[in-house]
Order: structure tokens, then C-alpha cells, then sequence
């Protein structure tokens, strides 16, 4: 007969593991839409004249695509380090934010080295998908989600590194628009069913545009850009649309 | 070359800080209903700053980028895959610019 401790272990064993596949299938797109991105990125390093072996450990360390887009241009244009680590830490501050409203999910109990390992993963798409779950966020969850887009991103880094020569620019081009159709297709379906997420979407896209082209405010980095369009539309709808249901 | 490893570790390192730091301070879930409202909110609001107009500036011609991105948003609209979107909209500017030369 087995005692009540082992049928508690087994159960929250199993439901371990089923967190973590059911991390793993909501991991499946992402990491599909992730392949021609990094693609992209091994063809720009190899061609700039990184070695193929180092596009492949920079998308193994950082995991990330604007940051690293950046980081590697820098690189390839002989920019000092300071500058280099400067510019992708800029850019990589919205992950801040997302780890911060990350955080408020993450099951009660989760053990400090356990949220370490987690947050590594914290992706713009790993994010929002683990943000629109329901549940809480459970270590398995999380593991099973960043597995497929972690290898998906390296397996397309070395592919578009070893492939690099042969592509037509044209392909090339075409692919830069992959990683932002992807986000559409995160960002709409939710702003259909919700006013208050469409209108701080519109708000956010909004400042971001003045960013980028208004007199003055178009010198600020994109990095800086995101994080202003994104604290002040999230503010904007905290105070017009408070959540009742959080 | 060594300073090429060394730029790669300092990468690693500015991407890795920003995630894990809010996660080792905040370990309590905030009560407020404003602060949660607003970290509710995040990621809708840094896709769209993201996305926008970043996406004009994807492809290398902004008239390939816009089409492939109104094609982008009708598929997301009837709420087509990630992929199905992505791979759309990859195509459309490939045969846009194709037609455009």
C-alpha cells in the first residue's frame, strides 16, 4: 500500500509534467516564427564577418532579437565595448518592465533559483504568450515554453550563418518582416475582444511614432522610445481602464 | 577576436539583467489595483510601441513593408496563427518587391 506522502509526490510529479507539455505545444509557434528571424541574423553576422560558431553562441547567451540585432552591428562596425554593452542594454530595458508584470504571475513558493533560471527566458513572444495564460506561472510551465524557442533561435542562427552566401538579398529583405507580423498576430486578436487593451495599444503605437518622426523627440534611441511609449500608455490605461478582475 | 568574446559576454550580460532583476526583488504580488492594472497592460502596450513604426523600417522598402503589413493585420484579424501571419507576410513582401523592381 502507498503511504499518502508518495501519492502527493506522484501527483504534483505528474502535474509537472504536464505543465511542462503544455508549455512545450504553446512553445511550437513561437519557435517557428523565430526560424527565419534568427535566419536573418546569421546571414547579417556571418556576412559582417562574424565566425559562424560565434553567431551561434550569441543567439545561445542572449536570446534575444533587437538586442542582439544591435549588439552584432556594433560589433561588426569595430564600436567600443562600453557603446556596444550601452546600446543593448538600452534596448533591452523593456524587459524590465515584462519581468516585473511577470513576476505577479509566478506560482507562489517558486524558490529564487528557480525564477533565475525563468527569467532567462523572458522573450517579447514568451512573454505575452506566459502574460495571456489564466493560471499562474509554474516553473515547468515556463521551461516547457522556452524550449522549443530557445533551439528554434539557435538552429535558425546556424542554419542562416552556414546558408549566409547563397541566399538572394531579396529573401533576405523579405524575412525582416517576420518578427513584427508576429507581433500583429499576438497583438490583435486581443484587442478585439478587449477596447481598453485596443486603445492602449493605439496609445503606445502612437508616442512610439513621434519617437521616430517628430522634430526633437526623434533623436531619442528606439531602446528609450519603447520603454516612454510603453510605461505611458500602460499608465494612461491603469487610470482610464482600472482591471477589476486582477 | 578576444574582444569580440568579450563584447558577446557584455551582450549577455545587459540582456540577462534587465529579466532577472525585477525577479529576485518582487517576490510579493502587489496589492494595488493601479500598479496591477498597469503591469497588466505591459504587453499589449510593448508590442504595439515595437511594432510600430519599427515594421515600416523591416524590409528595406517602405511600400513592401506597408502591404505586408496590412496583410498581416487581415489575417491576424480573423485571428490566423503566428506562424500562418508571419509566413504571409514574408511572401507578400517578397513578391511585392519581385514586382516592384
Amino acid at each position: 500500500m502507498k503511504s499518502p506522502i508518495t501519492i502527493i509526490s506522484n501527483n504534483a510529479y505528474k502535474h509537472q509534467l504536464d505543465d511542462f507539455s503544455y508549455g512545450l505545444k504553446q512553445g511550437i509557434p513561437i519557435a517557428l516564427g523565430y526560424v527565419p528571424v534568427s535566419f536573418t541574423f546569421g546571414v547579417m553576422a556571418v556576412s559582417g564577418g562574424i565566425p559562424i560558431w560565434v553567431a551561434i553562441l550569441i543567439s545561445l547567451t542572449n536570446l534575444t532579437s533587437a538586442g542582439q540585432f544591435a549588439g552584432t552591428n556594433l560589433i561588426i562596425s569595430g564600436e567600443p565595448l562600453f557603446e556596444i554593452a550601452l546600446t543593448t542594454f538600452v534596448i533591452n530595458i523593456r524587459y524590465l518592465l515584462m519581468s516585473f508584470s511577470l513576476s505577479q504571475r509566478i506560482a507562489p513558493g517558486t524558490s529564487l533559483l528557480k525564477r533565475c533560471i525563468m527569467s532567462f527566458g523572458v522573450t517579447d513572444e514568451v512573454f505575452t504568450v506566459a502574460s495571456l495564460e489564466k493560471q499562474d506561472i509554474s516553473f515547468a510551465y515556463m521551461l516547457g515554453l522556452v524550449f522549443c524557442p530557445y533551439w528554434g533561435w539557435a538552429l535558425g542562427t546556424a542554419m542562416g550563418a552556414v546558408i549566409c552566401s547563397v541566399l538572394p538579398a531579396g529573401i533576405q529583405n523579405s524575412m525582416g518582416i517576420a518578427l513584427y507580423a508576429m507581433f500583429i498576430a499576438l497583438i490583435v486578436p486581443s484587442s478585439k475582444k478587449s477596447k481598453a487593451t485596443m486603445i492602449v495599444a493605439l496609445v503606445a503605437i502612437t508616442i512610439s511614432s513621434l519617437f521616430t518622426w517628430a522634430p526633437y523627440l526623434k533623436r531619442i534611441s528606439s531602446g528609450w522610445s519603447i520603454v516612454i511609449a510603453t510605461v505611458a500608455a500602460c499608465f494612461i490605461g491603469a487610470v482610464l481602464f482600472p482591471r477589476e478582475d486582477l | 577576436m578576444q574582444k569580440t568574446i568579450v563584447a558577446v559576454i557584455l551582450m549577455a550580460a545587459v540582456t540577462y539583467i534587465p529579466r532577472v532583476l525585477p525577479m529576485i526583488i518582487v517576490k510579493e504580488r502587489s496589492k494595488s489595483r493601479l500598479l496591477r492594472s498597469f503591469l497588466y497592460y505591459v504587453p499589449y502596450a510593448a508590442l504595439g510601441a515595437m511594432t510600430f513604426p519599427g515594421i515600416l523600417y523591416s524590409t528595406g522598402h517602405m511600400t513592401s513593408a506597408l502591404i505586408g503589413m496590412t496583410v498581416a493585420l487581415i489575417l491576424a484579424f480573423f485571428e490566423k496563427g503566428l506562424l500562418e501571419v508571419a509566413v504571409s507576410a514574408i511572401v507578400t513582401v517578397y513578391l511585392i518587391q519581385l514586382f516592384i523592381n
